[in-house]
């Protein structure tokens, strides 16, 4: 069946199965491999795409459940050749190893800054709180990293946020 | 300068090993023994092969032929034995993903099952002891009188701890896509820590000859170990592309991984320590339990760094082993040390408690003049100035020693130290070194698989060649390089970087072209005792309430030789302890003793620490330059960072609470399951 999305701004239409996931779709019919498949169970996060301007992992979307978004990936952060801050501060804080699980990191931080309202560790839930090192930490702890780059992936975003 | 394949991993546009863009690819999806033990009886595939777009079931009914000598966890298809849940039985090749997933549901697989045995313990009938442990090392040593060590000691403490079974899970899954020209040359895009080893397993498998195959791995997501050895999915992509006639791609599922892609051994050891009056130990005993396969001895060299650790006049170590009909244990991050300094460093901790000495203090007043076991002096050994710095960074000298007293609210508050080490070696290598548009080239065929190897040898290189680092490049991870040695053993930076120092100054007589081969160098390597050493200290915070357990601060200071890049040791320094943090509070993978197998077989089920988990970790070196070990007079910094993490958080808990959990991982329910 076919199906539309506006893929980091430009528009696809493509002739889907209807079992295959969103991350399947980028990776294997858009060559897009930017999202990566670490678990397919939306456990790891390193799949983490926006839709629709809202974090989310690809892995646990049925291509056919998001036709007519907009789906926006690693590959489409960098606007025109110039990195996002994120991807800027990544590099210059040596927040990744392996590389693997960066992109879905890269674009679950960008979702992440966005989103207004307590988390877990925030103390008084009814002021937007400031994104501490403790507050960044919590909210991307959907995006798991085997190789530990977790105190400079803080650091990273930290320098973003400010 | 950052990691030169900074820009391209940040902006998705790095390859990993199943993300080369290939014409007209077909995709694999294996099925799995669902018995622990018997023999395949009959595969039907036909409801299989009826779905639109299968091309074919592979299984030992429908496979071709492989070299006769193969390793057993490679050699797929060719018998009808099955020796473990989960090991893969036969697959289907589709044109899509979703096709081959839904078909291999579909494959009928009948089995005549025999009785299983997966439970290993310290009294199991069938445990022998291996002639030698990982890698070539002797499974026993024995000097001195331990009974009589433990006879005359002031104090003693004889105590056993328990390691699970632990998985690798690197964040990108085991894949390979593999595609053969009309040579009949066999190109393999492998997710792997060393193509040339690789290349090696992957010919002799097939039997080809080794010039006929090719491995390109030029980003591995991680790999832990789990990568340094060849794995089925690069075999499984080759015989299923020459089947089908197409490129053929396979992407391990994170369930699959769990099953073969190998793991740590679950270890039982029992370790005896004897200490005199004046604090020094009278005897050490360390003595370790596990298991491995039915196809494959893998005996993991536990009790190995308690040859190394410290000075005791009678010492005996020695390792037992028991086949199961499990999957083969392989290399996890610290192979032995990791496990084995875990179970002595906790020891000495309670021993330190057992004397009413502070185990910093003890641990330096054993600290031996020459190495134990062997009597060979040391190449350079730092362990006590990491404790002595760790110690005053922690502010250690103010620690209270009495367990179970400090309270804030629900949450009970306690610290611990442990030692680290790792062995430092290096292999040969060869290398390249050519002048490029003015810039320098270096080639080899090692590895990058989140080291940063890239970067720290074009440093390398242009300390010797007296330029700026940005002006070599690397070109690394593609067999039909110069042969290199895996990315494995803490070894790379040694190995490949001496190669690449003879080629650079080979270059710099020659004016144009530098090339090296190590062989004969590392030969000559005089015989000492090379190690890295370093502390651990921990504070955590247990809840009394709900037995939580947070590590608040962990800090490492390690003695590792020259540090290259400052940048890239500190994060590996990090992720090493990020992954020994996970190790003491949650990794752990059930094993099914009923069905056989794995219970844990997804990252729902199999936790390793999220970024809440790990936010106070720091770590820092001594300086510390060894000129024996290689020409940049470094060592190996990939695996001591793992090695007595588990250690110091457990002593911390016991610090905290008053309570000893001697079997990893220490969770809250062992923490609740102390109350009264």
């Amino acid at each position: 069946m076919n199906i539309t999305l506006q893929v980091n701004g430009v528009p696809r239409t493509v002739d889907v199965d209807p079992r295959i996931s969103l991350l399947d779709l980028l990776r294997e019919r858009l060559g897009l491999i930017g999202a990566k498949k670490g678990c397919d169970h939306g456990q790891c996060g390193a799949c983490t795409v926006l839709i629709d301007g809202r974090r989310a992992n690809a892995c646990l979307a049925l291509a056919v459940a998001v036709d007519g978004s907009e789906v926006t990936t690693v590959e489409g952060l960098a606007a025109d050749g110039e990195l996002h801050p994120l991807q800027s501060a990544f590099m210059e804080h040596d927040a990744f190893q392996c590389g693997y699980c960066t992109p879905g990191q890269l674009c679950s931080a960008a979702g992440m800054l966005g989103e207004p309202g307590p988390s877990a560790v925030t103390g008084d839930i009814l002021v937007d709180p400031d994104l501490t090192p403790e507050e960044i930490s919590e909210r991307m702890s959907g995006n798991l990293c085997r190789c530990g780059a977790y105190v400079n992936i803080v650091s990273a975003i930290g320098e973003v946020a400010r | 300068m950052n990691r030169t394949e900074g820009r391209v991993k940040v902006t998705g546009l790095a390859t990993y090993a199943a993300e080369y863009p290939v014409e007209n690819v077909a995709y694999a999806y294996a099925v799995q023994a669902q018995i622990a033990k018997g023999r395949v009886k009959r595969v039907d595939g036909t409801a299989a092969l009826e779905q639109p777009g299968v091309l074919a079931v592979l299984s030992c009914e429908a496979a071709p032929r492989l070299s006769g000598d193969a390793d057993p966890e490679l050699a797929l298809f060719q018998s009808r034995e099955v020796a473990y849940r989960g090991q893969i039985v036969a697959a289907v090749v589709a044109d899509t993903y979703e096709i081959a997933r839904a078909a291999a549901a579909a494959v009928r697989v009948d089995y005549d099952a025999d009785d299983h045995d997966v439970r290993l313990s310290a009294d199991h009938p069938g445990l022998y002891q291996p002639e030698t442990v990982n890698p070539d090392l002797p499974s026993e040593t024995q000097k001195g009188d331990v009974e009589e060590g433990l006879a005359r000691a002031e104090r003693s403490v004889d105590v056993t701890y328990r390691t699970p079974v632990l998985h690798n899970n690197p964040m990108e899954p085991h894949a390979a896509l593999a595609s053969w020209d009309t040579e009949g040359r066999l190109l393999v895009y492998d997710t792997s820590q060393g193509v040339t080893a690789s290349r090696a397993t992957i010919a002799q498998t097939l039997g080809l000859p080794p010039e006929q195959v090719r491995v390109v791995a030029r980003h591995v997501g991680g790999g832990f170990g789990s990568k340094g050895t060849t794995r089925p999915q690069a075999i499984l992509a080759a015989l299923a592309s020459r089947m089908v006639g197409r490129p053929v791609k396979i992407v391990l599922t994170r369930q699959q991984m769990f099953d073969v892609t190998g793991y740590r051994t679950p270890t039982i050891q029992r370790v005896r320590l004897g200490v005199d009056a004046e604090g020094r130990l009278t005897a050490l005993e360390h003595m370790a339990y596990e298991q491995s396969s039915t196809l494959v001895e893998f005996a993991e060299q536990t009790s190995t760094p308690s040859r190394v650790m410290y000075a005791a006049p009678a010492l005996r170590t020695g390792h037992r082993l028991v086949r199961l009909d499990v999957a083969t244990p392989s290399w996890m991050r610290a192979p032995g040390e990791c496990p084995g300094m875990y179970a002595l460093e906790s020891a000495m901790d309670e021993l330190a408690y057992a004397a009413g000495l502070d185990p910093v203090e003890l641990r330096v007043r054993n600290d031996p003049e020459t190495e134990p076991d062997s009597g060979l002096p040391f190449s350079s050994r730092n362990l006590v100035g990491c404790l002595r710095e760790g110690a005053h960074r922690f502010g250690w000298e103010h620690r209270d020693p009495t367990p179970g007293i400090r309270r804030e609210g629900e949450w009970l508050i306690g610290t611990g130290v442990a030692a680290s080490t790792y062995p430092t070696r290096r292999w040969p290598s060869q290398a390249v070194v050519t002048t490029r548009d003015g810039d320098f080239l270096v080639q080899l065929a090692a590895a990058d698989i989140g080291t940063g190897a890239r970067t720290v040898l074009a440093r390398i290189a242009a300390g010797v060649l007296g330029v700026a680092p940005e002006r070599v490049h690397v070109e690394l991870g593609d067999s039909d390089l110069p042969q290199a040695p895996l990315a494995g053993g803490s070894m790379g930076t040694a190995s490949w970087g001496t190669a690449v120092v003879r080629a650079c100054e080979e270059l710099m007589r020659d004016g144009k072209e530098g090339r090296a081969d190590t062989t004969e160098e590392i030969k000559a390597d005089a015989k000492l005792a090379r190690h890295a050493f370093g502390a651990q200290f921990a504070q955590v915070r247990v809840s009394s309430v709900t037995g939580e357990i947070r590590v608040s601060r962990l800090l490492g200071v390690f003695a590792a030789g020259r540090i290259v890049d400052a940048t890239l040791a500190r994060s590996q320094f990090l992720g090493g302890m990020t992954m020994g943090l996970g190790m003491a509070l949650m990794e752990e993978t059930v094993t099914d003793e009923e069905f056989g197998g794995f219970l844990h077989r997804d990252l729902a089920q199999y936790h390793v620490p999220a970024c809440a988990d790990a936010q106070h970790v720091e770590a820092v070196w001594l300086d510390e330059r060894d000129d024996r070990l290689n020409p940049m007079g470094s060592k190996g910094i990939g695996e001591i960072g793992i090695v007595g993490t588990a250690a110091a958080i457990g002593n911390a808990v016991h610090h905290a609470t008053g309570h000893r959990i001697r079997e990893l991982p220490i969770t809250p329910a062992k923490i609740l399951a102390l109350r009264p």
